[in-house]
């Protein structure tokens, strides 16, 4: 009986009402807060950083971002490479042209820009469903890749066609560039990645979520209930964008420092689908684990194949690679909920540990 | 919900008027130039064969068809076309059929969903909303208090404590019937419209179901139409009956009268 709700009980519905009403799961999201913010920058090497916790944190937002808008609202999206670029070249062009803004409203901003992208992309989803809005995310997806390739003035006419950011600082520390130190950059992509997250947590749990759960559910019985499916599905496209914005401008800014168009590419957006799939459509928690599965398990099979058995390179990806697509088969067949619903059935198994019955 | 000063009043004053009401898709006509109207307070039963047009009529009061021919008075306003959402802004609530619940969701949260109408218009206005919500400070999470009170209380009405935090889906379909009109009720409808409320459930879940909706218009003066095959339902409950055929209103009146009525009998036992 380690974890119980039983004995818990509620004296007022905001008691009930409250983020975390369970103690042990306050007690879990404490615990994470505490090794994320103060163990993990004590302990972790720059490798650590750079190869694994930056980049989770960064695919965990943009993980988060597509969730609200495929788990929470049933709207299907292939576009989130395309949005995450539109953060990342937004960050730049403001943190070139405009150098006196601070970092924060760089990202602010940027993820701003890339909602009203959302927006735009998202009118269709009145008119169409399903595979015709998937093909319709995907040509997004092609036309933001070809224009950031295509136009100069959005790497500021660089030959290269990359872009880089400048170093820049928050109270006098520097948290971008290769100047930065790595603690830094990840403490700028934790304090967004936990405060999103929060923020997600709430909306998703109160009427917009609702709102949008309805629509994902029985789109003809929530206009029936009062529920406006174009205002309702554009929130959905607004919001989710605005994460994927702000992660596609941590990507360039707090983990990579240098990106060009292609790194934004189709096969982003299918790896941010992965992770939200293997998670756990619907589920906040499922987005940080779905993440952390994607972004660990090419390092965890590498390690196995070619440093434990030997394994050429090249065969060591060709398995990854199997490996991978073997996983999104299980989960979409056996758990759509994913880590997150597997995660839950060992709760309400613990809660009544050790006795079964 | 507010219970009302003098209820089980029918006052005399329409609520809802259809008029010469035609509705056909492609060829198949499902409503030819129907009329009848509901009265403030009352429990109007529309009945009929199968394939009557009894659904579609539903559809049509709330919005979700547009008729091709007529016109429908609502509170003393005559619309042609209308989307549904505006039909539920305007207090027409409504179950269906086949149960049409948000099966993801929790019962409290498929209640809840019941009172997403209530909240500020514009897009302003939604997304500060929105964005006081994502902080869950203040007025938004006055709100949600509010709004749970409400809830709290049709799920006390309808008896349903034990499976407040169940999806719904998970729930047998007696039950995820009453989940549904608990959703509807949440709306605080002047008008509910309800599609064969009783259809598959057992003796028992019916009598549950006919003191909910006797007491719903007893104690809070809600305007009733629905739809029953059940004629000893229909002949308890109701204060007016229409009857539907192939499409066509072939009677309407007290339920004593409408069983007399010749056509309805041979409508029923199939005679044309
Ligand atoms: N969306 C639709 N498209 C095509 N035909 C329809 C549609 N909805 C209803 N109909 C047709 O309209 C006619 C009336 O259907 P309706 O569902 O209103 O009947 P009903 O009286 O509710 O029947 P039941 O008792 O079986 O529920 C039927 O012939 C039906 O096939
Ligand atoms: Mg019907």
């Amino acid at each position: 009986m380690l974890y119980r709700e039983t004995g818990q009980f509620k004296t007022s519905y905001s008691a009930d009402q409250a983020i975390f009403p369970i103690f042990q799961d306050r007690m879990f999201i404490l615990g994470w807060l505490i090794v994320a913010f103060i163990a993990v920058p004590l302990m972790a090497s720059e490798y650590w950083f750079q190869i694994i916790l930056i980049p989770f944190l960064v695919f965990s937002l943009a993980t988060l971002g597509l969730n609200i808008l495929v788990g929470y609202c049933g709207q299907i999206s292939l576009g989130t490479g395309g949005f995450m670029a539109v953060g990342a070249f937004s960050a730049y062009k403001l943190a070139t042209n405009v150098p006196e803004l601070n970092i924060i409203f760089v990202i602010l901003i940027s993820g701003l820009i890339t909602a009203l992208v959302g927006i735009l992309f998202g009118l269709p989803s009145l008119r169409i469903k399903g595979f015709y809005l998937a093909v319709a995310t995907l040509a997004a997806q092609f036309f933001l890749i070809w224009m950031f390739n295509k136009f100069g003035w959005f790497v500021n006419y660089s030959p290269s066609g990359s872009i880089a950011i400048p170093p820049m600082e928050i109270f006098g520390v520097m948290v971008t560039s290769a100047k930065a130190d790595p603690v830094a950059r990840y403490y700028l992509a934790l304090g967004f990645t936990v405060v999103l997250a929060l923020l997600a947590k709430n909306l998703v749990r109160g009427p917009t979520g609702r709102a949008w759960m309805a629509i994902r559910d029985m789109d003809i019985a929530a206009e029936i209930i009062g529920i406006k499916p174009l205002a309702t599905k554009l929130k959905a496209f607004a919001v989710s964008s605005f994460f994927i914005g702000v992660a596609g401008a941590l990507y360039f800014s707090a983990w990579s420092g240098t990106a060009e168009s292609d790194a934004f590419d189709i096969n982003l957006s299918f790896n941010i689908l992965f992770m939200v799939i293997i998670g756990g459509l619907g589920s906040v928690v499922g987005s940080f684990m779905g993440a952390a599965f994607i972004v660990l398990l090419p390092i965890f099979l590498t390690n196995l194949f070619v440093g434990e058995l030997g394994f050429s390179a090249l065969t060591a990806k060709h398995l990854e690679i199997t490996i991978f697509g073997a996983l999104i088969i299980f989960f979409l067949a056996v758990e759509p909920h994913g880590l997150a619903r597997m995660w839950q059935v060992t709760k309400e198994k613990l809660r009544i540990w050790p006795f079964p019955h | 919900m507010s219970a009302v000063e003098n209820p089980r009043q029918i006052s005399g004053e329409v609520l809802l008027n259809v008029e010469d009401i035609s509705l056909s898709f492609g060829g198949v006509k499902a409503i030819r130039g129907v009329s009848f109207n509901i009265l403030k307070g009352e429990i109007r039963a529309i009945i009929g064969p199968n394939g009557a047009g009894k659904t579609s009529m539903l559809n049509v009061i709330n919005g979700f068809y547009h008729p091709q021919e007529g016109k429908i008075t609502y509170k003393g306003e005559t619309r042609s076309k209308m989307r549904s959402h505006v039909a539920a802004k305007q207090g027409i609530a409504r179950t269906f059929q086949n149960v049409a619940l948000f099966k993801g969701m929790s019962t409290l949260d498929n209640l809840m969903t019941g009172r997403l109408l209530k909240q500020r218009e514009g897009i302003l206005q939604q997304t500060v909303d929105m964005l006081l919500h994502a902080v869950y400070l203040g007025p938004a999470k006055r709100q949600e208090v509010v709004e749970r009170k409400v809830v709290e209380e049709i799920i006390d009405f309808l008896e349903i404590e034990a499976i407040r935090k169940t999806p719904v889906g998970r729930l047998p379909y007696g039950l995820q019937k009453r989940v549904e009109l608990g959703r509807a009720i949440a709306m605080e409808p002047e008008l509910l419209l309800l599609d064969e409320p009783m259809a598959g459930m057992n003796l028992e879940e019916k009598g549950d179901m006919s003191r909910f909706i006797i007491d719903l218009n007893d104690q809070y003066g809600t305007t009733i139409a629905l739809i029953e095959h059940d004629m000893g339902v229909v002949m308890d409950l109701s204060d007016r009956v229409v009857v539907l055929n192939y499409g066509e209103k072939i009677a309407d009146g007290t339920p004593n009268e409408v069983s007399a009525n010749q056509d309805v009998i041979d409508a029923y036992l199939g005679v044309s």
